[in-house]
Formats: structure tokens, sequence, C-alpha cells
């Protein structure tokens, strides 16, 4: 359980492509590597959407880790940026790249 | 420096959880009063504080918000004081910021977005000990002179723990409150807040010490109480606690209450003759605004345990728990402790319903709070469940009454979790759902007099409702059902005469179809003050003493089963208490909600109950 389930990756291992952290679990560790916000990815508009996690603080480059996840459909998780720790559901989180 | 000119008007903004209401209750201590904005729910909070010079200043503290880009009802009337957009509210003369200083971040961030606003301000980094305690150092002369404003430290525990903001105060008091300058605000795109994030950074990292090691107590209990089995367990247990506390610790207070309010209506009743004052007093006062005072107790523990969740930062954990949960049934994760507090009353449980941002989360807990079983059916089921369910052992172990009783709580529990999902389905089939998201803020201890605060002014909107709209209902349904008396030489109670008779009579044909005969429909009527006053009522109108087990035999003689079952079903669902009408009215801004609650409680009811009668004299049980 300890073991992260995806290596870690510093912003410039620019090699491998980014990931939605949506779809990611619990002990990823990584960085944010750009917002992409889509109609699909939640019930606000994509611009509402990409100000939100921005002030939750999901800027280029923080730091994120997953530290918890629900019960049901592992829904939904507990991510620590950069020092704070933040909730949200993963369809949300599907608008966060990380790398 | 006592003058007469008026005080200066200074408001206190802060993102949530940064001890913003306890910073404004040290500087206020009893000297506040809380209302509600005009047209919304959200509390409006002012106070006077004085300084040691005698000058005073009336303080507001504004609801949390993490931005002035507001979202929920609160925000907005922050955003709109802050930005004088508010009718009637005067711009405050001066912005006090608050920023937790053990991290600060949230909060620096909403003080460089209110320096823009233009308005004279002071930043105050709140809870120093705790950031100290952490090893944070906040070097205050460079945080002022990067932002530009007077920047002091403070800690709301101790009394020296606001001398420097005391000082500031009186300092900007004597130089004069500087006018406003230009306001540069204006609603920030994405990059706008990028950039914002950017330099709080900075200015964190040129003028906030952090220590080399993060706080990790915060994250090892997390351990425990986010793990997603263990997380639950924890939960329940915690629920369990407090449902054992809620009925057990507030026993003894609420049988003092009742042996007061007995002993006050023996008093009345052998010192005042028989007739309408004695009457008044005994039925309408003592039985009505006693019967609701009882419950108090009940309240105050319920809240007792929700403060202190809330102030040790667990409550966010819990809408993290049950979001999935919940969402299913289209309820918020947040939704979980205004349904909780209903069990208690669903007065305070729709009160609490203000922590939810969203107002289409906020209506469908509203809407579905009422559902959940309240302390006040109690005494009704447990009458109707002593008279007619036999007490035979179910599958060895269990009770039958028991069994009722537990199957009557399931009962309102799944009819809520139905009613969110048809209302998810049906009025809010066009309106996407709003996102989860929140800070999971670090643990921190209680603080005593902050929850002390918080339970009195509970305690205090709860007393001022029976005494004001509870009061004024159960003396309308006492004049109904005492006048216009009995005729001379009458053989019936005087009840039978009354204007509430004649109501009875003219409801009996709505709900005779469900089995109620005229007595209960009566009995109804002043069932609607509170719920449980159906039992009094019942008695009166059965002519005999209020003793349960006495009443239980003669309406086991009266009523057919089939009628009891369908009275309990009837309760489950019954929108009969005018208090929580009433607050519904108050929360949502309007009747449009009240009556759509009153409406489909009521068609749920009569519903039920139609189908219980019918089923259970077709069973032979007519």
């Amino acid at each position: 359980m300890n073991t992260p389930a995806y290596p870690a990756h510093r912003p410039d291992q620019g090699k491998v492509a980014p990931r939605p952290l949506g779809s990611l679990h619990r002990g990823f560790a990584g960085h944010v590597h750009h917002i992409s916000p889509h109609h699909e990815t939640g019930a606000l508009p994509p611009e509402e959407l990409e100000r939100r996690l921005i002030e939750l603080g999901f800027v280029e480059g923080a730091r994120v880790r997953i530290l918890h996840e629900g019960l049901f459909g592992r829904d939904p998780i507990a991510v620590q940026v950069n020092g704070a720790t933040v909730a949200l559901r993963r369809r949300e989180a599907m608008a966060i790249l990380v790398s | 420096m006592n003058q007469p000119a008026p005080r200066p008007r200074f408001a206190i903004a802060g993102p949530p959880n940064c001890g913003k209401t306890a910073l404004f209750n040290a500087l206020t201590g009893s000297r506040q009063k809380v209302a509600n904005y005009s047209g919304v729910t959200v509390e409006r909070k002012t106070g006077i504080a004085r300084l040691a010079s005698g000058a005073e200043i009336n303080l507001v503290d504004l609801p949390g918000t993490h931005s002035l880009r507001a979202r929920s009802p609160d925000e907005e009337v922050t955003r709109d004081v802050i930005l004088g957009r508010r009718a009637g509210e005067p711009t405050p003369d001066l912005l006090i910021a608050v920023v937790d200083a053990s991290s600060p971040k949230t909060g620096l961030r909403l003080a460089m977005e209110l320096v823009t606003v233009g308005l004279p301000m002071i930043v105050v980094f709140n809870m120093i000990d705790i950031a100290r305690h952490r090893g944070i150092e906040i070097d205050t002369a460079a945080m002022q002179d990067k932002l530009g404003v007077p920047v002091v430290t403070a800690n709301s525990v101790r009394k020296s723990g606001l001398d420097a903001l005391l000082a500031q105060l009186q300092a900007t008091l004597d130089e004069g409150v500087p006018p406003a300058g230009e306001n540069l605000w204006s609603p920030p795109s994405a990059t706008d807040l990028r950039q914002s994030h950017r330099e709080a950074d900075r200015l964190i990292a040129s003028a906030i010490a952090l220590p080399p090691e993060p706080d990790t107590l915060t994250h090892r209990i997390d351990k425990v109480l986010l793990h997603p089995v263990l997380g639950l367990v924890c939960l329940l247990v915690i629920l369990f606690l407090m449902f054992q506390a809620v009925f057990s610790w507030a026993q003894p207070a609420m049988d003092l209450i009742d042996a007061a309010f007995a002993a006050l209506g023996q008093a009345i009743s052998t010192h005042l003759p028989d007739g309408i004052l004695r009457s008044f007093l005994l039925d309408a006062v003592i039985a009505g605004v006693g019967g609701v005072i009882i419950f108090l107790p009940q309240i105050l523990v319920l809240f007792l345990f929700i403060l202190l969740l809330e102030d040790l930062g667990y409550m966010a954990r819990a809408a993290f728990l049950m979001d999935r949960i919940m969402g299913g049934a289209g309820l918020h994760g947040r939704a979980f402790i205004p349904l909780l507090s209903s069990f208690a009353c669903a007065v305070p449980g729709i009160m609490s319903a203000r922590v939810i941002e969203n107002r289409r989360d906020r209506l469908t807990t509203i809407l579905v709070a009422p559902l959940m079983t309240c302390s006040a059916r109690i005494p009704v089921y447990t009458l109707i469940i002593a008279a007619f369910i036999p007490a035979r052992p179910v599958l060895g172990v269990l009770n039958l009454q028991g069994l009722v009783m537990f199957v009557l709580y399931v009962a309102g529990i799944a009819s809520a979790l139905a009613v969110s999902f048809a209302a998810k389905m049906l009025v809010w089939r066009h309106t996407p759902s709003p996102p989860f998201m929140l800070d999971l803020p670090d643990y921190k201890m209680p603080r005593v007099k902050s929850v002390a605060i918080g339970l009195w002014q509970r305690a205090r909107a709860f007393l001022r409702r029976a005494g004001t709209t509870i009061f004024a209902m159960t003396v309308l349904i006492w004049v109904l059902a005492t006048l216009p008396g009995a005729p001379p030489g009458a053989t019936e109670p005087a009840i039978y005469y009354s204007f509430a008779a004649w109501l009875g009579h003219l409801i009996e044909p709505v709900l005779a179809p469900i089995g109620f005969n005229w007595q209960i429909s009566l009995a109804l009527i002043p069932g609607m003050a509170a719920r449980e006053i159906a039992v009094s009522g019942l008695a009166t109108v059965y002519a005999v003493g209020g003793d349960g087990a006495n009443l239980g035999s003669v309406l086991a003689h009266h009523w057919s089963l089939a009628t009891a079952l369908s009275l309990l079903v009837w309760y489950i669902f019954a929108p009969q208490c005018i208090s929580t009408l009433a607050v519904i009215r108050r929360e949502t801004g309007g009747q449009r909600w009240m009556w759509a609650t009153f409406a489909y409680m009521f068609a749920l009811a009569w519903i039920g109950s139609f189908l219980i009668y019918n089923g259970a004299v077709a069973m032979g049980w007519g």
C-alpha cells in the first residue's frame, strides 16, 4: 500500500505525457502540468472550473499528491497541493493534468 | 475620546476557518447582535469593540469567503458589502483582513485582493500561537512593506493576544481613518488568478519563515479518519456517541424542565379558579411552549457536538466520507450534518443547512430534513405502538414493538433519500450537479470560549422562537379549541362545541379514506404547534387524563389496528409542525418552498396512510 502506484515525475521530465489527476490513485505524487477543462469534465462551464481549480491551488508546477480515496468508486479524492489539503471529486480532477 | 459622532464602521473579512469569528467574539465580547441580511438568510453579525481609550467601533463580521469572486449567497453578501453594492449597508470605513497564520496562503491571497478595493485596511495574522507552535514565523515589518498596509499578529484565546491589534486600531482612530482610495478591483480571469498565486508565493517566501518539516499530525490522524473503511467506521462511532448523548445526557435536564413545568401547572391549578385564565395558562402556555422548550437540552447537546467537530476541522472530513454515499441520492456531502441535526428537531437542522454553499443543494436538504424522525414524533409513536403493537418476540431476539419503532425511523430516512432523488430527477433535471470541492483544514483544538458563545447563540435563537412564533401559534390553537365554549346543559366536553371541533368535522371527509375519525382530525389541529401535542389533543378529546397507558387502552378500544397503523404512517411524513414550516420559509427566503414542502409531505402522508389503511382493512384488521 505504501509504494506509489505510479513513479513520481518532475516537471522537467517532459517525456511522459501528462495524465489527468482524476484517473490516478492513492500515493501518486507529481506536479500540475496544466489545467484543461472540458464540458464533459464537470457541471461548471470550463472557464469557471479552471478558475475554481486554480483557487484551490492547482496552478502549473504545484506539487500534488493523492493522500486519500473514498470507499465507493475511490471517489472523492483528498489531494495535497503544496502545503494544503483539498477534497474534490474525480470528475473535476480529470481537468487537472499532472506529470 | 467619547464623542457623540457616529462610530466608525470596520468590517472583518477572511476565508472560512481562519478564526475570524473567534477574533470578532474576542473584540466585541457580549456586545454583539445577530440578525439576517435583508432578503437573504445570511447571518449579519455586528458588535461594538471598545478600545482602552473608551473609543468605540462598530464591527461587522462578514461571512467567510475565499475571494471576492463570490459563489454562495454568503460570499455574495461579503463581496457586496465590501464593494459598497449592498443597498442599506454603508461601505465599511476600514477592512480588517484576517489570515490564518498557520496556513497563510488562502488568507493572504484574499488580503491581496482586498487591497485592490482601495479601502483602508489592517491585515491580522490570526492564531499566531498555533503558527509559532508549528515553527512558522511571520516577519510583520517585511509583510507590511510588501502589502502597503499595517500588519499585526493576533491570538484570540489570550487577552494579551489582541494587544497589537487594539493598539493598531487605536492608532488608526487617533490619526483619523483615511479616506478610501480608488477601487481597482475587477473579476479576475484565470490568468489573473495564476498571477495572484505566484505573487502570494513570492510574498510568503520573502516574509514568512516556514518550518523545514510541515506539520504531520494532521496527516497521521487523517490516515485513520479518512481511511476508506476505518474512516467510515470512526464516523459511525462518532454518530453513535452523538445520538447516545442526545438521548441520554439530555434526559436529566429534560426531566427537570418537565418537572418544573408540571410544578408550575400544579401551582396554577391550585391557586387559580377553574376558568378561562387557568385554561389559557395550562393548555396554551405550559402545554404549548413548555412542550417545545423541553427539547432545548437535546438541541444543545447536539449543537455541542456539531460545534466541537466543526472547530476541530472534522466536518469537512465527514462531508468527504459521506459525499459519494449521499451523492447517489442527489444530496451534497455537506448535507450530512443538517440531516443529522434533524433527528433532534428539524428546525436547527434546517438552520444548519446554511453551511451548504450551493443553493440547489441547500434547498434539497431543507426539503427533506423534516422527514428525519425528530424527537417530537417519539411520544406519538410510543403511545400508538404501546397501545396496538403486542410486545411479542420476533426471530427470538427482537421485540416487535422495538422493531416497529426501528422501521419508522428507517422509513423516514429512506423517504428522505427517495424525495431528494426525485427532486434531482424532476426539479433539478436541467441544473447540473454542482461540484464538491473543499479545503480539508489542519486539525485544531476547539476553543472553549467560541464553542460556548456558539451554544449560547443557538439557545437564545431557539428560546426566542419558542417565545414568539410558537407561542403565538399555541394561543391561536387554544382559542380555536376553547371558544365558543359549551352551551348550557352540554353533555360532552367543551371541546366538542369549539371551533376546533367544527374544523375537525370539516376536514374529516378528507381524512376519512385513510381511517381517521373526527377526533383524530381534531387532535391533528393542536398537533400543528408541535407534533407531540397531538397526544394531549387526543387525551382531551377522549376526555381522559394525560396518562399515556390509560389513554392507550381507550384508543385500543376506540380504534381499529388499521387506523392506528395509518396514523403511524401519517406521522412519518405529516408536515404538522408550524415551526418547521416557518423556519423553511425564513431560510429559503419566501413562501414557495414552504408550500412545496407542505404539499409534498401532505401528499406522501395521505397516500402512505391510504395504502396502509386499505391494506390493513383487506388483511381483516379494519
